[in-house]
């Protein structure tokens, strides 16, 4: 199989903190890129939506017509990964706001500011156990929880009973932020992901 | 979980780039701002152009108006407190509050200092006209910084000298030699170590943010390209004659800063007038609310 050293990795660039993803994608080999319009959507081989405010995003993809053409990459297979914000943008629905519209690419439900306001946010050495005994340390800001998943839905960490770290196929979704800490596993698990997903579809696309 | 560590409320204020935080009055202006798209809302009694006018002190927003306002969105709210008043600051954080703006554009309670912030668990943003104003108020522990600007004015001149001035400090100190650096702490009036961090990153170690005078979709995109990281908008909208449009249209432009396209559509969505504006040149050195603080 081709193996793909740099993917070309996007970040949703609406609105968050965008630059602290593309930092760390590029550490992690990836060709890391913003992306505010469908032709940039077009031209990349896996998504990243960052950490920001959920009801200014979800309104901002409608207005500007992307949320459509995210929803059909990703059944076409383009790897997707959420944090905090992002977690809440790609989830089934959100537990306390049934009304409020998300993208309903990942089989969860969340439930936001789960931890409370701003002075409950903090940091803690996460447990996960694909990374084995050395935790990760997750930062967590206003962040939601998984209130309930899907059979399809892999929880790979939790906090305090409830899942803060999920895996759906080539769907990644994080309650917390591992693009404000020095620690890279989580972009190197994401891009290994978009690696394998851009090989197979270099292999399935006719000559 | 270790909460109010340095990282986690420089953090907050990182996620709200690349957005606009409006000044709201009552739970439904709060709402009305949601709608179109801002990040947060900065939750007053009165908007700087009223404060302007009605004149007197300019205190604290009664506390009860403040927690209807967090009742009615779930985006993160902020209030002002007055330069120097920590107990203002002690009560906000016991509210709940999401983040503490200490602003000239209240009456200072301190003449000379400001709100020693580090010990809070809450986040401050503060203004700046200048780098070393910048780097003091991070020094005494500011997680977000934003330009003065002339608060209620809706004249974006002085937010554009104060970005220029901070963004062009900035480029200075990164193309200087290093021997330079004590002496350049010693004019920007600001610690050594704040210094050499900028020196090395070619950027504030914090988030910075335009604010003072933004009034129109242009004037948004005219900031951000100048380098705010995103906008503070006070009087622009609820002073305009349409406040729904308005608040949209300069979502879409700080969004889409960079694409004139989006801005001419912005601009005519808007049907209505902007504020009315002021020349700051005419105002007298005491109406001048930027030259609050040190």
């Amino acid at each position: 199989m081709t193996t793909i050293r740099h993917p070309r990795v996007g970040v949703l660039a609406l609105q968050g903190d965008v630059s602290e993803h593309l930092v760390a994608l590029e550490e992690v080999g990836a060709e890391a890129t913003t992306v505010k319009t469908r032709a940039e959507l077009e031209a990349v081989d896996g998504l990243v939506i960052p950490g920001g405010e959920s009801t200014t995003v979800i309104k901002l993809l409608e207005r500007f017509d992307l949320a459509p053409l995210i929803k059909e990459r990703v059944a076409d297979g383009m790897p997707l990964w959420g944090t905090c914000m992002g977690l809440i943008v790609v989830a089934r629905a959100v537990a306390e706001l049934p009304e409020q519209p998300t993208l309903a690419l990942l089989d969860v439900s969340v439930r936001r500011n789960a931890f409370g306001r701003q002075i409950a946010s903090g940091e803690v050495e996460l447990e996960i156990a694909e990374f084995g005994a050395r935790p990760f340390p997750a930062i967590f800001i206003r962040a939601p929880w998984i209130e309930e998943s899907g059979p399809q839905v892999r929880i790979l960490a939790q906090l305090d009973g409830h899942g803060v770290l999920v895996q759906q196929g080539r769907i990644l979704g994080s309650s917390f932020h591992p693009e404000l800490s020095p620690d890279r596993r989580l972009h190197e698990y994401f891009i290994d992901i978009v690696r394998d997903a851009a090989a197979i579809g270099k292999l399935a696309r006719p000559a | 979980m270790k909460t109010g560590t340095l990282t986690v409320k420089r953090g907050l204020a990182q996620m709200l780039k690349g957005g606009v935080i409006m000044d709201v009055v009552t739970p439904e202006h709060a709402v009305i701002a949601q709608e179109a798209g801002a990040v947060a809302v900065m939750a007053l009694e009165r908007i700087p152009a009223d404060i302007r006018a009605a004149g007197g002190v300019a205190r604290m927003s009664d506390l009860e108006l403040v927690q209807r306002i967090m009742d009615a969105v779930t985006i993160p709210v902020m209030a002002k407190v007055r330069i120097g008043h920590f107990a203002e600051a002690q009560a906000l954080q016991e509210l709940g509050i999401d983040f503490i703006d200490e602003s000239e554009v209240l009456t200072p309670a301190d003449d000379r200092y400001h709100v020693a912030k580090a010990g809070f668990k809450v986040p401050f943003v503060c203004g700046a006209r200048d780098l070393g104003e910048a780097l003091r108020r991070i020094a005494e522990g500011a997680s977000m910084i934003r330009s003065k600007g002339e608060a209620g004015s809706g004249n974006i001149v002085e937010a554009v000298r104060h970005m220029r001035a901070i963004k062009d400090s900035i480029a200075e100190l990164t193309a200087v030699p290093k021997e330079e650096l004590v002496s350049r702490a010693r004019d920007l009036g600001a610690p050594l170590e704040l210094v050499q961090e900028v020196a090395q990153l070619g950027k504030l170690p914090v988030v910075l943010f335009c604010a003072g005078g933004v009034s129109t979709p242009a004037d948004a995109s005219l900031m951000m390209q100048l380098g705010a990281e995103g906008i503070f908008v006070g009087s622009g909208i609820f002073k305009s004659s349409n406040p729904r449009a308005f608040a949209k249209a300069i979502v879409d432009a700080t969004t889409h800063f960079n694409d004139p396209n989006v801005i001419v559509s912005a601009s005519k969505s808007l049907s209505g007038t902007a504020m009315e504006g002021i020349d700051v040149r005419k105002l007298a050195p005491s109406e001048m609310l930027a030259s609050r603080g040190n």
